[in-house]
């Protein structure tokens, strides 16, 4: 057998190595921020914090929930993400039930809608929309413009297609109409492909930062993601030219990290849930027969 | 395909009356498309007027090719296109080629809980967003960053300057982009090797072949057809540099090396007010990557029979 061979076993030592370094150095990042988060200021600032807390405390925590911006950030983010996805979910499913059946236009509207993933107005064009409609400073400016994604609805509707004809002819014969098999044949027979792109929509609006910065004219009505943007990136790319210890004195690691930990608490959260589901998704929609 | 439309044509009248629940509840996403898609798109006709805010489009001089005659005028603009040209095209490279190496790796692991558990942590920071990515990347690559320490403390030389350093700043970028995506690119191809049918292992093992000939003749072989979709899908991604990463990473110190098209669209049009030549840009890049996209669907529908839907 191959991996009798002596070749083969030194080769698997190396592999096994090589793969779970490159598996740590995708987590690790994440534990020396929270490391960072429990940490006191000096410690961090001193270069002290690597994996494990050093002088343990929750100061960083603590001021970071008592930061009125933070949590009025947050609101917003958990308000855009509900309002996303429960509208995302709606335009993505109803149109992936209706195109994945054959009906005159239906490679017409295909085209229209595919279309948008090839090609687009633009930032300028797209900002100037969103002014003229009255967008701008509102939430819809972060929940509208992203509901429809063709990715998704692709992904959806070849999930829809994978649904036995049988079932929704014995239903048309029982009298059911398009929307009564809608709701009650497609949709519940399609959980996990509904899971995976309202989880997908769910971590976009999340994660999605630069609408925010682009839309919002006082940071008091940014997303976290563009709260986190400003007070994380824009201050230290601004700092980058100053000496290190001008820099330290100028930020708290241990708050910065604290922030950008408790922002991605929610995606791990889903994570579990996300990686259920998005494997079978992604090669529905990458590889289809 | 085309014939079978032509005898199939039903008359609009009867299809609406038998299909109309479908025209139906394709309408809130037609709408959704039609406003916020192509909506933008009609505002493309800046590109080539002289655009002012308070004239709006209707009032703004016409000015033809002009915006797009700029482009090849300014420095800063030709030097974007060439440092998206180029961490674009890296990145589409090793892109390809990593995932496709680490799927084959990590199909040599035996031990079904560690290559979950592997498969688990690897894709993860796909799902991270580039905002927290640079945030842990600005403190750790920084002067006095944990990198920077191990490498004063430990051999004793200089600290790098990883994200202030024209020459660095590209490497940085292409290895962080590969760190955060390999483990999401390599979904499909750990898919297609677990539908390799054992049957062609077995056959190659009576024939004598070791694992390294297995996987030349029978593993890559039959990864081939995928990895022809994923590299021609790319090709449309020429002119896409990263925006998100490269604007939440780069400063004045790189912009020689790092500045890309969509972040100069940004700093001319939005914070210097250039409006319609920022357009005359998006569309210069949306342009060009619509006519790679469309070409590089054909090839993969030519050589890989893939369809889009």
């Amino acid at each position: 057998m191959y991996h009798k061979s002596q070749g083969y076993r030194i080769f698997s030592v190396f592999n096994h190595i090589l793969l779970i370094v490159v598996a740590l150095s995708c987590f690790l990042p994440l534990l020396h921020l929270l490391a960072q988060s429990f940490s006191s200021k000096a410690a961090v600032n001193g270069g002290l914090v690597s994996f494990w807390p050093v002088e343990f405390n929750t100061d960083a925590y603590v001021k970071t929930f008592n930061n009125r911006n933070f949590m009025g950030s947050m609101w917003i983010s958990i308000m855009r993400t509900v309002l996303g996805t429960l509208i995302g979910m709606f335009v993505i499913t109803t149109a992936g039930y209706a195109l994945s059946k054959d009906f005159r236009g239906r490679n017409a509207l295909m085209w229209i809608f595919v279309f948008t993933m090839l090609f687009s107005g633009g930032l300028i064009p797209s900002y100037i929309l969103i002014s003229e409609l009255g967008l701008k400073d509102t939430i819809w400016a972060l929940v509208l413009p992203g509901a429809f994604g063709a990715y998704n609805l692709i992904l959806i509707m070849n999930f829809f297609k994978t649904i036995p004809k049988a079932l929704e002819e014995a239903a048309f014969i029982d009298g059911a109409s398009f929307f009564v098999i809608f709701t009650w044949i497609y949709l519940p027979l399609s959980l996990p492909g509904l899971a995976t792109i309202g989880l997908f929509i769910m971590v976009g609006h999340w994660n999605s930062w630069f609408d925010g910065l682009l839309y919002m004219s006082t940071t008091e009505k940014y997303p976290l993601a563009s709260f986190l943007q400003t007070v994380v990136v824009q201050n230290s790319a601004q700092n980058v030219a100053l000496s290190p210890s001008e820099a330290a004195a100028l930020s708290e690691q241990s708050i910065k990290a604290a922030q950008i930990f408790i922002s991605t608490v929610p995606i791990i959260a889903v994570y579990p849930f996300l990686q259920k589901y998005f494997v079978k998704g992604i090669v529905l929609g990458a590889v289809k027969e | 395909m085309r014939e079978r439309k032509k005898t199939h044509k039903t008359p609009w009248k009867i299809e609406i009356r038998k299909h109309w629940p479908l025209y139906l509840l394709c309408l809130p996403s037609l709408a959704f498309v039609l406003i916020f898609s192509y909506g933008p798109m009609a505002g493309l006709v800046m590109a080539f007027q002289d655009y002012k805010p308070w004239l709006g489009m209707t009032g703004s001089r016409w000015i033809g090719l002009e915006n797009f005659e700029r482009i090849f005028q300014y420095d800063e603009a030709t030097q974007a296109i060439i440092n998206t040209l180029i961490i674009a095209v890296i990145k589409i490279v090793v892109g390809i080629i990593v995932p496709i190496i680490m799927a084959i790796l990590l199909n040599e692991i035996r031990l079904s809980g560690l290559k979950k558990s592997i498969q688990t942590l690897v894709y993860l920071p796909h799902f991270l967003s580039w905002v927290t990515i640079a945030g842990i990347m600005i403190d750790i690559l920084g002067l006095d960053g944990g990198i920077n320490r191990i490498i004063t403390g430990w051999f004793g030389s200089e600290p790098i300057f990883f994200l202030g350093d024209p020459n660095l700043f590209r490497p940085t970028v292409i290895v962080s982009d590969l760190w955060k995506n390999f483990g999401f690119g390599m979904i499909v191809y750990l898919a297609t090797i677990a539908g390799i049918d054992p049957s062609f292992y077995e056959a190659s093992e009576i024939d004598g072949a070791n694992r390294w000939q297995q996987i030349r003749h029978v593993t890559l072989p039959s990864m081939l057809p995928m990895i022809i979709v994923i590299a021609t899908l790319s090709l449309g991604g020429i002119l896409d540099a990263g925006f998100d990463q490269i604007f939440n990473l780069y400063n004045p110190l790189v912009y020689s090396t790092g500045d890309i098209i969509d972040t100069y669209v940004y700093r001319s049009s939005l914070l210097n007010g250039q409006y319609g030549f920022g357009t005359a840009v998006g569309l210069f890049k949306s342009g060009i990557s619509l006519i790679l996209i469309v070409i590089s669907y054909r090839i993969a529908y030519k050589f890989a029979n893939y369809k889009i839907f």
